[in-house]
């Protein structure tokens, strides 16, 4: 007999409509290809979604929580119509209401707060994509009371860039893939930008480039890292100051690229009896000053022709300003920074350490190339080529996530500033809109008036004590005590204080608490069995003590248990967005870019997008720029908004397709047809950088030209790299004595020593930690998104629950197994958790997966889904505040400088201990106010 | 493995009724009338019995018929055309004890190797799986024909055979045992030949690919009872072999006959649970549970 | 038919990078996207939200963790489907001939109308590459999206199996492995690639690449040349300083 085998089709039809949109299961936002079929009826229905190969974020590849975006977009959790809270809050119980009553619920509650005392209303987002728009509605409301999740997620990440380099890690820069030899990553938590680092892992990897992975824990891209260095947590600044040590002693460093593109030449006031004293030297027109090594004079930094002098000091009397590069050398080359004084702490030998600064040096310098593009500088000097430092970094949450976060990634910054490796080929490389150094951000903004808009945008950068939003009287403007002297540069807010502050009514009390997409009851907060209590404690009178929480989210989320008006929101397929310029938009190294959400189907369910809600809310209450002339609703929708709003003249949301034609890029007028131009272009828009303007981009005339060209900001902006973070001295200034505005006087040591204006490493708070020694750590899996993930069929098969990894060490030492149970307790609480051996992790370091443990009755799963039976949260062992010191005063457990939340400082110790039924604490469940979810899937759309 | 109930069954009762078959062909006993009818009944009951009980772990059972057509390279199929072949041929010559008197020797003896032959290509369709090494040995097919020619022998009424048959298939099962757990060991399919990441050094599963259960796992990484193995095994010996052998020295008496059957086809049943449950496939150690 | 072609025109199959795998799953969903819509019977989930979610994939991401000798312990993530092996024990178990191996390209299937859902073909695997689809009653396996890489309503860059279209990675690889010279046939032989399991017999055509050793780093000592100290002076640092910027 011979061989026989079924004729097959080979050619089936895939699909009878691609249609094109943006990814929203992280910050990545990939394009997607959503394949549609039409089912029985002729209905069109979501079939298949993969990676679009046309756009420039993901270039056709797709991961896990994208590909099974069908299922989110299905799921049985999503929200259906406007909830009323008829039983207790916190237990579930909502009566389905239209949406004219939820509206007008909501006007009621927030008109009153407008005319009286705009800052009683406190609006928060998480995960919200559109924060130029949310800010720009609660900015027209009038609260000072807004901002969105950075402040619990990466501001030290995102501040410490924007004030050393004018741009951060994350999605806001990348490393040049196509150039570089060694790439350093650093940090536990290995999420944003993911699909575009493992594009450029893969990239790198084929072609045989180095990839050294600095974290405690040996998962993920540390796994495919060639060296990997399971550092103690929280000590990257550390390790980092000794490489910077290791370089400066051997010389190796890019003096040419320091002279001319960083402060290191630029005087530091000497004089200590001024009140300038340590403030970088400017003239009149307050531009920065060196000596200039051709004339010896002292002279502007930008001044044509000028070489700026790394050594040269400047006398005038008997007081000599010493450059900034004088105080690098002197405070890095001390032998406190050598490798053998560190080696301990850090848990890295040494000669180790020596090893990867030699191994860094000579990437850097010994592989150095050229690539044939002539530029032309601020100065007005043209270069015939550009010179290659193949090293690049990346850092992720982990580093960030400590209470020394910021002046550590201030640290890494300058480790890439003296090897001369950012926006140089092969090096770091900004996505527009950075460069945009501090001083070219606004303010933070705190004025108000009843019934008016607030002075200005909400968040900002401040540049001393005078940019702090305090009240006259000297206490915070803002509930989330956000930019005061407990943490001044928190750029981000403190999303994270909002509710334990509102519910101590400190600094004030507020009524109404309103936030979207953010699950504060559960996983994004720290003291997760504290907030509940906050949300739900009641006052002698029988209220509640935070009198009114709206809550907006597509899905059944813990949150909406404890809301007590709930608007529901779309899925992402349901819904229009722009990935903004205005905000974090989708821009790679080359180009600049953005990109819209359409609705590619229409919502089975009396839902609304929560931004086409704004629109409509805003004109109810009739918030100026959301109201036209003739007082009616200016906006119908958010898609509207999208087409034309201006924030500028000239400038929208959308960069791509403006003017009345169409035809214009960057500035022009609204185009009504904008958005369908953009689905016309796959969802997105992009605007190359010309060749000459790649690099060098804070000093490249030709990249500022093109910037303005297309709207990024008004005027050309170079500026030079801040080593030496003037705000931060200004702050230390205060404390010592100077100036109107004073810190409090048990603040004045701290800031005097965490606001050192060159990078330091600081041992954080460890009072109250005695007989806690073990660094507890989450991250998140590559295949869910924080709390997102279990209400999908498909992901929390791979994630349905999450063991606490510990290393061979201690599960020796405890006499424990793989699947046995541990007692884990902090200062602060205790956990009851199943365990898993791990042996390539830091050995005194214990972690899990995040947010993988739900609230029995969220989400539409089963009350005994392994979620909410063996899944487990940490942040119950994690305040929100340090143990009491018994100073009678209680510090924040955040970052000194901007309030970042310092998740990664916890310490446990665990125990053995007998398996219990369930993994504890034992949260009662909430009422589901979704159907019950169907037992079997078997999807397919024919 | 999965010991599915559907498969022991089968297994068991096809076995018995087929090795009855075997020495109703090879005409001991050579009865006729009602008493032949008696005999073909209960082989019949038992060996289609049990093919009926091994299509309920199917997931087509009503395409059973496409199941005969690849007898070149498939036992699974081989064992479906055997076992026809053995039921047609030997309901023939039962007709022709039962109706007419008639003992056709040869068709007897085509229809008793014919159903031995369906034992054997039972035995095979384990024995060829080099995925589950203790499986992987002529002492499968060993084991189950064995079982199979001793308890037909026993319900055939052949005491003397019976007896000597069952210490034989007794000692087999034995040694299945014995050379069956050295079997995973001395496969060479290691965690390391599974994964290639042995010559980096010593090769741990870490974390599972899903943290649910999946098909995999219920079909093929069965471990609860495996400590109970040793008790279960002497528990099987003992029914299977020892209790029978006592039963059959005492004087014969259809109680005593009756009962060694029983406990018997009850040691067998206790044996194949082991066969299956204490099966380990090699794809467990992808899952770290080898 | 469950005999195996004496040769296949092609040897189609995956390599796979385990040096690049991050282990993301990105695979193992959009192969469960892709083949839920489309060949044969959707792979179903049984208690999708329940207590005990279980669901049919063809392709599953396993890791590992191998302690060398000396050094640090790696992780190493491990995906796995269908190798579509030439000697594939699968195809000759199969009792009514639902399974086979495609005469052109090697590519193993089962004909679902003809499957009877013995189960007998994921016993007779060694890798776990067959899953019994609960709802359909039939055996479900890696097609290699042979429904993808010859279809003509695709372009033609994406006419590759969904997994390697959608690996941020790169760490998959798709071709003929039967050809020598094809992109996928030199990058096992530039990087060694293996057969797992290879004592099995089943001749894999899919081809893993082992992990670049790891931690290889030299450490060095305090004099070594590259970070060798310019003086030892206190105030050496600045006069080197002057005269390094003397040459610039």
């Amino acid at each position: 007999m011979t061989h026989k085998q079924p004729v097959l089709d080979l050619s089936p039809p895939v699909s009878d409509e691609i249609r094109k949109t943006t990814c929203y299961m992280c910050a990545c936002r990939c394009g997607i290809d959503v394949h549609m079929k039409a089912d029985a009826t002729g209905e069109m229905k979501v079939a298949y979604i993969e990676g679009n190969r046309d756009h420039p974020v993901n270039k056709g590849v797709l991961c896990a929580k994208g590909s099974a975006g069908i299922m989110q977009h299905n799921a049985p959790a999503r929200l259906r119509k406007p909830l009323k809270r008829v039983g207790e809050r916190g237990s579930g119980e909502f009566e389905e209401i239209e949406w004219e009553e939820a509206l007008q619920i909501a006007t009621d509650w927030l008109a009153p707060i407008r005319a009286e005392a705009p800052e009683k209303l406190a609006f928060f987002t998480g995960r919200d994509q559109s924060q130029s728009f949310t800010s720009f509605w609660a900015q027209n409301f009038g609260t000072p009371n807004y901002a969105a999740h950075g402040g619990f997620c990466s501001v030290n990440m995102a501040a410490a860039g924007i004030y050393t380099i004018g741009g951060a890690f994350w999605e806001f820069g990348q490393p040049d893939w196509d150039h570089t030899k060694l790439f350093m990553l650093f940090g536990v938590a290995e999420d944003h930008d993911s699909n575009p680092i493992k594009m450029g892992i893969g990239k790198i990897k084929a072609r045989g480039a180095r990839v050294i992975g600095v974290n405690p824990i040996r998962t993920g891209y540390n796994a495919v890292a060639d060296d990997w260095v399971g550092i103690t947590p929280g000590t990257d600044g550390l390790f980092i100051l000794s490489m910077i040590h290791c370089l400066m002693k051997a010389g190796r460093m890019d003096l040419d690229y320091l002279a001319r593109f960083t402060d290191a030449p630029v005087l530091v006031n000497g004089d200590e009896t001024s009140p300038e004293f340590g403030l970088l030297l400017r003239d009149d027109a307050g531009k920065q000053l060196v000596i200039c090594r051709k004339t010896g004079k002292l002279t502007a930094f930008d001044t044509p022709g000028v070489r700026p002098d790394l050594s040269a000091t400047h006398t005038v009397g008997d007081i000599t300003h010493r450059p900034v590069f004088h105080h690098m050398a002197e405070k890095y080359l001390c032998e406190e920074y050598a490798p053998e004084a560190v080696a301990g702490r850090c848990g890295i030998p040494a000669p180790r350490i020596r090893a990867i600064a030699a191994e860094i040096a000579r990437t850097a310098f010994d592989e150095a190339f050229e690539l044939d593009h002539e530029w032309t500088d601020f100065r007005g000097d043209t270069h015939k080529t550009m010179t290659g430092r193949p090293v690049s970094f990346h850092a992720m949450r982990g580093i960030s996530a400590h209470a020394n976060g910021f002046q550590t990634c201030r640290a890494l910054h300058t480790l890439q500033i003296i090897l001369g490796t950012v926006e140089v080929p092969g090096g770091f490389r900004f996505k527009p809109p950075y460069p945009k150094p501090a001083t070219a951000h606004p303010k933070p903004h705190c004025g108000v008036t009843p019934g008016q808009p607030l002075d200005g945008p909400h968040l900002g950068y401040v540049h001393g004590p005078n940019d702090l939003a305090l009240k006259p009287d000297g206490t915070p403007a803002r509930i989330d005590k956000a930019f005061t002297w407990e943490n001044p540069l928190s750029a981000h807010g403190l999303m994270h204080m909002v509710i334990s502050n509102a519910h101590a009514g400190d600094p004030y009390k507020i009524d109404t608490l309103f936030m979207y997409m953010a699950n504060m009851s559960w996983n994004s907060s720290m003291n997760t069995g504290g907030v509940m209590q906050m949300l739900t404690d009641k006052d002698a009178n029988g209220d509640y003590v935070i009198p009114r929480i709206i809550y907006s989210d597509a899905y059944s989320s813990e949150m909406v248990a404890f809301a007590d008006l709930v608007l529901p929101d779309t899925t992402y397929l349901e819904r229009h967005d722009c990935i903004s310029l205005l905000d974090r938009p989708i821009c790679e190294a080359d180009a600049a870019a953005d990109a819209i959400r359409w609705p590619v189907v229409e919502p089975d369910r009396d839902v609304r997008g929560f931004q086409s809600v704004l629109c409509d809310l805003g004109a109810r209450l009739g918030l100026p720029g959301f109201v036209n002339d003739t007082g009616g609703q200016k906006y119908a929708d958010y898609a509207d908004y999208i087409t034309n709003h201006e924030r500028r003249p000239g400038i929208g949301p959308l960069a791509g397709f403006r003017g009345a034609d169409g035809s214009k890029s960057g500035r022009g007028a609204p185009n009504p047809s904008q958005l369908d131009s953009y689905i016309k272009n796959g969802g997105f828009f992009v605007e190359h950088i010309p060749d000459g303007a790649q690099y060098y981009k804070p000093w490249n005339a030709a990249y500022q030209h093109w910037a303005v060209k297309i709207g990024l900001f008004d005027a050309p902006q170079p500026y030079l790299f801040s080593l030496y973070a003037e705000p931060l001295r200004r702050f230390q200034l205060a404390a010592e004595g100077h100036g109107d505005r004073q810190p409090p006087d048990h603040l004045r040591a701290r800031i005097k020593h965490t606001m050192s204006p060159l990078p330091i490493w600081y041992e954080t708070d460890q009072s109250g930690n005695d007989g806690f020694t073990i660094t507890a750590l989450t991250q998140r899996p590559m295949a869910m998104y924080h709390s997102w993930g279990s209400q999908n069929a498909w992901l929390r098969q791979l994630h349905g629950h999450n063991p606490l990894y510990v290393p061979t060490k201690l599960m020796r030492e405890n006499d424990l197994m793989d699947g046995d149970w541990a007692r884990v307790t902090s200062p602060h609480g205790g956990i009851t958790v199943p365990v898993l051996e791990m042996a390539a992790l830091n050995e005194n370091t214990v972690w899990t997966w995040n947010a993988i443990g739900k609230r029995k009755g969220a989400w539409a799963l089963d009350e005994n889904a392994p979620e909410a039976t063996k899944g487990f949260l940490l942040n119950h062992l994690i305040h929100e505040l340090l143990p009491p010191k018994g100073d009678g005063l209680r510090w924040s457990n955040s970052d000194p400088i901007t309030g970042q939340a310092a998740w990664f400082d916890l310490k446990v110790k665990l125990a053995k201990a007998t398996p219990p039924t369930e993994s504890k604490p034992v949260i009662a469940k909430q009422k589901s106010p979704v159907p019950k979810a169907p037992k079997n899937l078997k999807w397919q759309t024919k | 493995m999965h010991p599915a109930p559907s498969v022991i069954f089968f297994s068991t009762f096809s076995g018995l009724g087929f090795g009855l078959l075997f020495w109703l062909g090879l005409g001991w006993p050579s009865p006729d009338g009602v008493v032949a009818f008696v005999f073909f009944a209960i082989a019949y009951l038992l060996a289609v019995g049990g093919l009926i009980a091994s299509t309920f772990h199917l997931g087509h059972p009503e395409r059973a018929l496409k199941a005969f057509s690849q007898w070149k390279t498939s036992w699974l199929s081989r064992e479906g055309v055997c076992a026809v072949a053995a039921l047609i041929v030997m309901a023939i010559y039962g007709a022709g004890a039962v109706f007419a008197g008639e003992h056709w020797r040869v068709l007897g003896v085509i229809g008793g190797l014919l159903s031995l032959g369906t034992v054997f290509t039972t035995a095979m369709i384990y024995a060829q799986l080099k995925t589950v090494p203790r499986w992987n040995m002529p002492l499968t097919p060993l084991n189950f024909l064995s079982l199979s020619i001793a308890g037909g022998a026993l319900l055939a009424g052949q005491v003397t055979w019976a007896l000597w048959l069952i210490l034989l298939a007794g000692a087999i099962q034995l040694a299945t045992w014995i050379v069956g757990d050295t079997r995973f060991a001395t496969s060479g399919t290691t965690l390391a030949t599974a994964t290639q990441l042995g010559g980096i050094g010593q090769v741990r599963a870490f974390e599972p690919p899903h943290t649910g259960t999946n098909y995999l796992l219920r079909e093929f990484v069965y471990v609860i009872g495996r400590k109970h193995g040793f008790k279960l095994r002497v528990i099987a010996l003992v029914l299977m072999t020892v209790l029978p052998i006592v039963l059959l020295l005492v004087p014969f008496s259809h109680v005593a006959g009756g009962l060694a059957v029983l406990v018997h086809v009850a040691g067998v049943l206790a044996a194949r649970w082991l066969f299956f449950a204490q099966a380990e496939h090699v794809v467990g150690l992808y899952y770290g549970k080898r | 038919m469950t005999e195996l072609p004496k040769t296949t025109q092609k040897k189609l199959g995956l390599v796979i990078d385990l040096d690049t795998c991050v282990g993301c799953h990105a695979c193992v969903i959009s192969c469960k996207g892709w083949n839920t819509e489309n060949y044969g019977a959707p792979l179903s989930d049984q208690d999708a939200y329940g207590a005990a979610p279980s669901g049919t994939f063809l392709n599953r991401v396993h890791s590992y963790e191998v302690q060398p000798n000396e050094g640090a312990a790696q992780l190493i993530h491990f995906p796995k489907s269908c190798l579509h092996c030439e000697d594939a024990p699968c195809v000759t178990v199969c009792p009514t001939g639902a399974s086979y191996k495609r005469s052109e390209d090697g590519i193993v299937l089962v004909n679902e109308s003809d499957c009877i859902g013995c189960g007998l073909c994921a016993w007779a695997c060694p890798y776990g590459a067959r899953e019994m689809d609960q709802a359909a009653g039939v055996m479900k396996k890696c097609t290699l999206c042979v429904d993808r890489i010859y279809n003509d309503n695709l372009p033609e860059e994406d006419r590759i199996p969904a997994c390697v279209r959608t690996c941020p990675s790169g760490a998959r690889h798709f071709g003929d492995l039967g050809d020598p010279d094809s992109a996928v046939s030199q990058l096992v032989a530039d990087r060694g690639g293996v057969d797992l399991m290879p004592e099995q017999g089943t001749k894999p055509v899919n081809k893993y690449l082992p992990p670049r050793p790891k931690d290889q780093m030299p450490e060095i000592d305090v004099l070594a040349p590259f970070l060798a100290p310019i003086t030892d002076q206190p105030k050496g640092f600045l006069g080197w300083l002057d005269r390094t910027l003397d040459k610039l």
